[in-house]
């Protein structure tokens, strides 16, 4: 079970919740600019899946 | 297009709902049976099967896997195929699956009792059930993702999301949380130690309240509520909002469970921040389903269904508001360990579980027996109980949490403590007995709900198979031409599985890594030794006997803490410890200082009868550890896994020279208890759990 310490040396360990933060923002940004401009049509059909069975 | 015949099957679905109801009652009562225990210390029957510790982890997973987790599998097993137009993927699976996992529960609930616990909270089962569960799993994962592949509705319904990206999650979080190394069929040691078994529990237990107890149920929602209203969800741009960073955001959050601990400063932080930005995606999806009934508010004052759904909404919102509140440090301080916790989940259990549950069900059972509802007016009535039990529950609880909080960090001007543990134990034991009550008087509303349901299939007929035509999903799709990298995922299952595999792998990673560096971020301390055999004996019946689920092991760096209970804890005490013991809950006070507090005779006393030493504890007696014989049959395997684990036990140890150590020891408090006038033979188990309470936090007292 010695791979825990692989890791050990690597320095700038801090820079990993940085690095993430940054993905989700871009991620989050991008799902919002998506969303705003989909198509109300499709979005309007997706809902809708449920009720026609 | 030609339409294709094929029929939905509603036996598998009412097989996943009738278990769900089953296992409600079982979970609950086994909950209440718990909560009069706290209370009345007499109720644990000085039997080891039936004492606090080993009751506790029974509810908890009970609840969670067994009922939470058959309505997980209800609302798949029905929304699928008709979200999808398809049939399930395989009956087969399916029934293979049903079985399986009550099979897994029965066992689940034989083993906790029998004291067989890896002690690691909603993840105490040992490894050959971790490994049935593993199997298990990926045949559910099979039979549904094999469904979203023979669809033919081209797009994935938002609900099928939340489904499928727990599933990958929970999978994840499983199996890493349970690697262990087996030392025999019912024990084994975790690959983790001390601060990184603490951090990879709690990276685990949050995101089990996560990605078991609320995205699953955010699928169940995203179905139930439209069917129930009969409209569709108010806005699938923010359901899409609401999935993805949802899933992104709650991934991360898992340090704030271990706030002012040992865990290094940056990781704490990490967990605040996370939990925080939280708020948003919960109460977006909240505001979702409740905005889903607007314009049919005169409906939910008629129907039951829809009542306990508006209730179970606004319990998320609540506890997810309230969730992140307690990752903030300064709040953590005070919750954590109190009764407050206890509330907090308690509104998510009863609430948000609970109430979508009983909706569910008061909606499917007629639905599936072509029929309606036998009584609307005892459902009503149930809601209403439901609701009082689940006031009766929580208040008190937020009370004795706020009391005992106050009452431990309060000092007279003096600069003492003003309080004794003990003090703070008395004044909470009249909160306990109606927090009992309220249990009981929620479970008495499930009761009701199974009798309305008895009674709603013996006036309706079921329909086993539903009658369905769709056309085929033609294989040549061209996408529009302005269409959008979103409902490109949309229709591909695979990639969205994958995405959503990395975004929570990412989160996932960052929380591991440091576990993996956790080396460099424990500063050594070299008067911490190795357990003895007797004590790592004594360890393991404290583990087997569930104490942690009222002592924790982790004093925070506060004043009142320190003054109550010592130097407070450093990350490289725990290196040995396997798993941790730090605990969540302190209805009895911390033991991370125990040893040398008390003598052997008073630790001798106090386990065979708690109030003859400690007048009105709530502590259960543990008479049978003065019976048995203290097993060392597998002491040599023990010692040999420790060492594969880099413990410093010389060569060959386990061979011989650990038994002979500890018999050595265990004559040395046998002769103790002797001159004390307690007569006891050696060998008895107690001795190892004295031992052992001797031995904590001793280590850093030697090195002053
Ligand atoms: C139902 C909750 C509960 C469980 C389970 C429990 N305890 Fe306790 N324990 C308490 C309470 C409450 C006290 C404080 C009153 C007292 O001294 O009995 C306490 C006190 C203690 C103390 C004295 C601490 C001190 O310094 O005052 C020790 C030692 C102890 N428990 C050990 C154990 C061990 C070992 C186990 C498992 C075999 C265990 N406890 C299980 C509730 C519990």
């Amino acid at each position: 079970m010695k791979f825990r310490n692989y890791l050990e040396t690597m320095t700038g360990i801090g820079i990993y919740p940085l690095i993430s933060l940054l993905i989700f923002f871009i991620f989050f940004v991008g799902c919002l600019i998506y969303v705003f401009k989909a198509d109300n049509n499709k979005m309007e059909e997706m809902k809708n899946i449920p009720l026609d069975e | 297009m030609e339409l294709e015949k094929f029929s939905y099957d509603n036996r598998i679905s009412r097989a996943f709902a009738f278990a769900t109801i089953f296992w409600a009652v079982v979970g609950m009562l086994v909950g209440v049976i718990a909560a009069f225990q706290l209370a009345f210390p007499a109720l644990n029957l000085d039997i080891a099967e039936t004492t606090f510790g080993r009751i506790r982890p029974l509810h908890t997973n009970a609840v969670i896997f067994a009922f939470v987790g058959n309505g997980i599998f209800t609302a798949v097993y029905y929304s699928f195929p008709r979200v999808l137009k398809t049939r399930m993927y395989s009956d087969k699976l399916g029934w293979v699956h049903f079985w399986g996992w009550q099979f897994i529960i029965v066992l689940a609930a034989v083993t906790l009792l029998m004291g067989f616990t890896v002690s690691k909270e909603y993840a105490e089962l040992e490894w050959p059930l971790d490994i049935l569960i593993t199997i298990v799993w990926v045949i559910f994962g099979i039979n549904m993702f094999g469904t979203v592949l023979i669809r033919r509705e081209r797009h994935l319904y938002v609900g099928v999301w939340f489904f499928l990206a727990s599933w990958v999650t929970v999978a994840m979080l499983h199996i890493v949380n349970s690697l262990a190394i087996p030392v025999s069929f019912t024990k084994s040691y975790s690959a983790f130690a001390g601060v990184q078994d603490a951090l990879v529990q709690w990276w685990y237990g949050h995101n089990a309240v996560a990605f078991f107890l609320t995205t699953p149920y955010l699928g169940l929602m995203y179905y139930f509520v439209p069917k129930a209203a009969n409209r569709p969800i108010y806005s699938y741009r923010l359901s899409i909002v609401h999935f993805w960073s949802l899933i992104f955001l709650y991934i991360w959050a898992g340090p704030h469970h271990l706030l002012y601990t040992a865990l290094p400063e940056w990781a704490q932080s990490l967990g605040t921040v996370f939990s925080i930005m939280l708020i948003l995606p919960s109460w977006g999806g909240m505001l979702n389903g409740l905005f889903t009934l607007r314009g049919a508010w005169d409906k939910v004052r008629t129907e039951p269904v829809l009542k306990f759904f508006v209730v179970a909404l606004t319990c998320y919102g609540m506890a997810t508001l309230e969730g992140p509140l307690l990752s903030l440090k300064n709040v953590s301080s005070y919750s954590h360990y109190t009764d407050w916790i206890v509330a907090h989940v308690h509104v998510g259990a009863l609430g948000w579980n609970g109430f979508l549950t009983f909706g569910m069900m008061y909606w499917l059972i007629p639905k599936i027996y072509r029929t309606e509802l036998y009584s609307k007016k005892l459902a009503s009535t149930h809601f209403w109980i439901g609701t009082l039990g689940m006031i009766l529950y929580a208040i008190p609880m937020y009370w004795s949490g706020f009391k005992q909080s106050l009452m431990w960090k309060s000092f007279t001007p003096e600069g003492q403590l003003t309080y004794t543990f003990m003090d703070s134990v008395q004044s909470v034991i009249p909160f306990y007995i109606l927090r009992a009550i309220g249990g009981t008087i929620y479970l008495a509303g499930v009761i009701l709900m199974i009798y309305n349901l008895y009674k709603t299939t013996k006036i309706g007929s079921f329909e086993a198979e539903v009658e369905m035509q769709a056309p085929p999903l033609e294989k040549t799709y061209k996408a529009p031409a302005k269409a959008h990298w979103h409902s490109w995922i949309e229709r591909r299952p695979t990639q969205l599985l994958v995405a959503s595999f990395i975004v929570v792998a990412i989160g996932g990673a960052v929380e591991i890594i440091p576990t993996m560096l956790v080396k460099s971020n424990i500063p050594t301390i070299a008067s911490v030794k190795p357990y003895t055999p007797l004590e790592l004996q004594g360890r393991d019946i404290y583990i087997r006997e569930g104490c942690y689920t009222c002592h924790s092991q982790m004093i925070r760096p506060f004043r009142d803490e320190v003054a109550r209970y010592g130097e407070y804890s450093k990350a490289g005490e725990f290196v040995y410890d396997r798993p941790h013991q730090w605990g969540s809950k302190r209805t009895g006070p911390d033991l991370a200082r125990e040893g040398g507090k008390n003598p052997n005779s008073w630790h001798f006393n106090h386990m065979l009868d708690p109030r003859s030493t400690s007048p009105g504890s709530i502590m259960p007696a543990y008479p049978w550890l003065f019976e048995n014989d203290l097993n060392n049959k597998t002491l040599p395997d023990k010692i040999r896994v420790m060492q594969k684990f880099g413990v410093p036990y010389e060569k060959d140890y386990g061979k011989a020279k650990a038994q002979e150590d500890l018999d050595k020891q265990a004559q040395t408090i046998t002769d103790d208890l002797k001159a004390n006038k307690i007569n006891i033979s050696s060998k008895k188990e107690i001795i190892a759990v004295i031992a052992y309470l001797q031995r904590l936090g001793k280590d850093i007292k030697a090195e002053k």
